[in-house]
């Protein structure tokens, strides 16, 4: 037997476990979120309207193509406490809202799932770069953003101290709704002098979370200040959001670090997600493979998939293009196949995530002219 | 095909972002452009200053020499683009294919910015009322009657954000250059030729590579381009226009809305004035912002509508390469129906006559393309709301108003063509400040004189006038 063939027959082994492991999970989540004692009222309410008995006649995750797609529309608006599950009563929730630009924002409640993921995602993380125990820095939104807290758990779960700024998403994208492009770059500007106060201040911080806007508006600054990002002493960055293209990621590796990990001790990975998912990690990232982004659900947490534009119960063959399908299930959380508004090819399995994954995502074609892509 | 590069300060840099530019009629790729991201935009702009340093240590005479030359390359030579060459008949093939436009137009436009390119001196001569050109490379200098003045720079290049339908437009920026400003453009996605074969002409004739810089791209790389630069143009609709009145860094280039207006005292002889006004409405299938779009005049309107339409109704589409070809195409798909929809609903107003109705379906639909046939609209009033309208194809209303009105109601107007002798009529129209160029008689609105100022003079938008006094002895040196 050759390697070649060895590689893909455990390739093909690591894929049924996975498979295995994730239709035992889908079933186990099923069986929690539709069970009187156990499920959210939400999904206990929907229930009556289905017309099959997700108790018997969801088996393994194909099943669960039985409920009609998820609307986030319906996160819009409360009770919110309709979203706890009965099996979870009692416990703190907390609630992260998305959009809200105008209107009332979608809402989930989370009690633990941002802590899971995040840890789930710092076991990817290399040491070399983020080291454990150092101080972050998040350059994101913040007010009532998962990412916020996510990412000071992710640090704290790493033995480190989270650094905070400022920044409302909300008004970046009446910004630019409005037109008034001085006050957005005021506005950035705002959050970078923010971010390079904290940077003077001997905090010792090696690792951050920054938007791609926002890592780029840094880098600029600094470089302004006759200085290069190498010179913040930091050496771990994770990203995400459409923004993060391949062209964008050279760019930074490029000329704003100054070579890739190996060369300039600067290592950034992109990474895919949003309120509703855990976090999708990215295969490395690397000149040799075109700088392509491949993202991994955490599968059996969250599955995404890539499906046909026309019909989005078919999967798109490995390579084409599709619209991206989120489907969660989680014990807090049951999303039973959520169209996302970005689209991308589907990729193959490998070793690390023996399951599909998605590149190239970008926003949905028939949506990307209407979507107001503000700092994440 | 050609691989075209983002081109940063000289350097090629190939985009990791490709875009396909297609042949408008078979869809047929016909190059492959990088696209640069807005990063790299904003990150070489931190060094546009050496872009003037460099110009500056030619003098501005050489240069206008050098530009000479170019103009030649432009117009005859075969010039490296990208990864390959391209001669003249290329250029103009691949223009066609991607814009649309017919190659003829293609040719034509070809030379009208040679024409600019050769005849620079005299421009820059009556751009600066015959100013030194000295002055603005050193920032100061002494004019014949002994006076000391200075005219300082107001940024290190100029930048554009340049459009896809009309290649005429890039006279606009070719000044840049002799006056040492570097030169950053954003090529329109269908049309990167006429700003990468110029370049290529002006660095094979002489002008160091490291002054251009070219950003292909998305949104995004426009508004980096106006974002990170100090002085930049933009081609757009209304609202572009709008949303930058009153930014002295930007000079927005919106619908021309150009008119000709038939005064009382000149009306009554239109039969006179009719090639004049179909030249004005036609030439270069109606694409540029100088064409007519509307025709006024207190009388004989609906006959006027009438020869109009004889002359332009019948055009046919025809092939980009027929000689003939007198029509554009809508290379985006959706465009030309998108247009006609408008029109039609305009159309539905009363006091709105299609005079080009009789002369078969304006809309033509093709497998990759659309085209529109030339339109004439009689408005029995300046109060219709097609009478404020303007398009990308031969498209003109023909508006019935009292003249002691037309001031009043003609909305902004790019050149207006007054043909009267009415010397009362002629003194309002000079002090209308909604009219840009003004011609003054029976000249097309399409006919440009090189040497007047076009929406704004670039040497004022380029440099400041001020105040710069120095001691008598200084000045005895000058």
């Amino acid at each position: 037997m050759s390697t070649a063939e060895s590689s893909t027959a455990d390739i093909e082994s690591l894929q049924k476990e996975a498979k295995d492991r994730l239709d035992a999970h889908a079933y186990e989540t099923i069986q929690w979120h539709f069970h009187e004692s156990t499920g959210s009222p939400f999904w206990l309410e929907k229930k009556a309207g289905l017309n099959f008995d997700p108790m018997t006649d969801v088996k393994n995750f194909d099943d669960i193509k039985k409920f009609p797609l998820f609307e986030d529309e319906w996160l819009r608006g409360g009770p919110i406490n309709r979203w706890v599950p009965k099996g979870l009563a009692g416990k703190p929730v907390y609630v992260f809202e998305t959009g809200g630009t105008t209107g009332i924002p979608k809402s989930r409640m989370v009690i633990e799932d941002h802590w899971t993921d995040y840890e789930l995602f710092s076991d990817t993380l290399p040491d070399e770069y983020f080291p454990k125990g150092a101080n972050w820095l998040m350059l994101g939104p913040s007010g009532p953003r998962r990412l916020r807290l996510a990412v000071e758990h992710l640090c704290q779960h790493r033995g480190g101290i989270c650094f905070c700024i400022d920044l409302d998403p909300r008004w970046v994208v009446k910004l630019i709704k409005k037109g008034w492009m001085e006050h957005l770059e005021e506005y950035k500007k705002h959050c970078i002098d923010q971010v390079l106060t904290l940077l003077s201040a001997n905090h010792d911080i090696k690792c951050m979370f920054a938007t791609p806007k926002l890592l780029e508006g840094l880098c600029n600054a600094l470089e302004e200040q006759g200085k290069t990002f190498k010179d913040t002493g930091i050496t771990g960055i994770f990203s995400g959001g459409t923004e993060f293209t391949p062209q964008w990621t050279r760019f930074c590796v490029e000329e704003f670090f100054g070579g890739p990990p190996a060369e300039s001790g600067i290592y950034m990975t992109p990474t895919y997600g949003n309120t509703l998912m855990g976090l999708a990690c990215s295969k490395p990232v690397t000149a040799e493979e075109g700088y392509k982004i491949s993202y991994y659900a955490p599968q059996p947490r969250a599955v995404t998939e890539v499906v046909s534009f026309d019909d989005p119960k078919e999967l798109v063959g490995y390579g084409e293009t599709g619209r991206v399908k989120l489907t969660t299930l989680t014990k807090e959380l049951f999303v039973p196949g959520f169209l996302e508004r970005d689209e991308g090819e589907r990729e193959k399995p490998f070793a690390t995530y023996p399951w599909d994954g998605v590149s190239g995502v970008r926003p949905f074609h028939e949506t990307a002219s209407g979507t107001t892509v503000g700092v994440y | 095909m050609l691989n075209i590069p983002v081109i940063r300060w000289g350097k090629p840099y190939d985009s990791l972002e490709i875009d396909d530019v297609l042949h408008f009629a078979t869809g047929e790729p016909i190059a492959k452009v990088s696209q640069a991201n807005a990063g790299i935009i904003s990150r070489d702009m931190r060094q546009v200053g050496k872009a003037r340093d460099t110009l500056r240590q030619i003098p501005c005479s050489e240069i206008i020499e050098i530009l000479k030359k170019a103009a030649d390359l432009y117009e005859s030579a075969t010039l490296p683009i990208g990864d390959g060459t391209q001669t003249p008949a290329e250029f103009a093939h691949q223009q066609s294919a991607s814009t649309g436009l017919p190659e003829h137009m293609c040719r034509h436009n070809m030379s009208k910015n040679s024409f600019v390119l050769r005849n620079m001196q005299q421009i820059l001569d009556c751009l600066t009322r015959g100013l030194d050109l000295n002055i603005l490379t050193r920032g100061y200098g002494i004019e014949d009657r002994g006076v000391v003045l200075s005219y300082q720079a107001q940024a290190s290049a100029l930048s554009a954000v340049l459009p896809s339908n009309s290649p005429g437009v890039h006279t606009l920026w070719l000044p840049a250059i002799p006056l040492q400003m570097g030169l950053v453009l954003k090529p329109g996605p269908q049309e990167p030729w006429t700003p990468y074969r110029m370049m290529s002409a002006f660095v094979e004739a002489g002008i160091p590579k490291e002054v251009f810089a070219m950003y292909p791209g998305g949104p995004e790389a426009g508004a980096a381009v106006l974002n990170a630069s100090e002085r930049a143009m933009i081609f757009g609709g209304t609202p572009t226009v709008e949303r930058y009145k009153g930014n002295p860094n930007v000079q927005a280039h919106g619908p021309g809305f150009s008119k000709i207006l038939l005064a009382d005292d000149c009306v009554d002889d239109w039969e006179k004035y009719l090639d004049l006004m179909v030249e004005s409405i036609y030439i270069n299938s109606g694409r540029g912002c100088i064409n007519c779009s509307g025709i006024w005049a207190s009388r004989h309107t609906k006959e006027i509508a009438q020869a109009i339409a004889e002359k332009i109704g019948p055009i046919e589409a025809k092939p980009p390469t027929d000689p003939e070809a007198g029509l554009a195409a809508f290379t985006i798909p959706g465009m030309g129906k998108a247009v006609w929809g408008m029109i039609e609903a305009d159309l539905k107003e009363a006091g709105v006559t299609d005079m080009t109705e009789q002369y078969g379906e304006r809309l033509v639909e093709q497998e990759h393309c659309s085209y529109l046939r030339p339109m004439v609209v009689h408005c029995d009033s300046s109060e219709r709301e097609i009478a404020k309208k303007e398009y990308m194809f031969p498209f003109s209303t023909v508006v019935e108003c009292p003249e002691s009105q037309m001031l009043a109601k003609i909305g902004p107007t790019l050149v207006c063509s007054a043909i009267t002798n009415n010397e009362q009529l002629i003194d309002q129209l000079t002090n209308a400040t909604h009219i840009d160029r003004l011609n003054i008689g029976p000249i097309p609105t399409s006919r440009l004189n090189w040497l007047q100022p076009h929406e704004g003079s670039i040497i004022d938008f380029l440099f400041r006038s001020r105040a710069y006094q120095v001691t008598e002895e200084a000045q005895a040196a000058l």
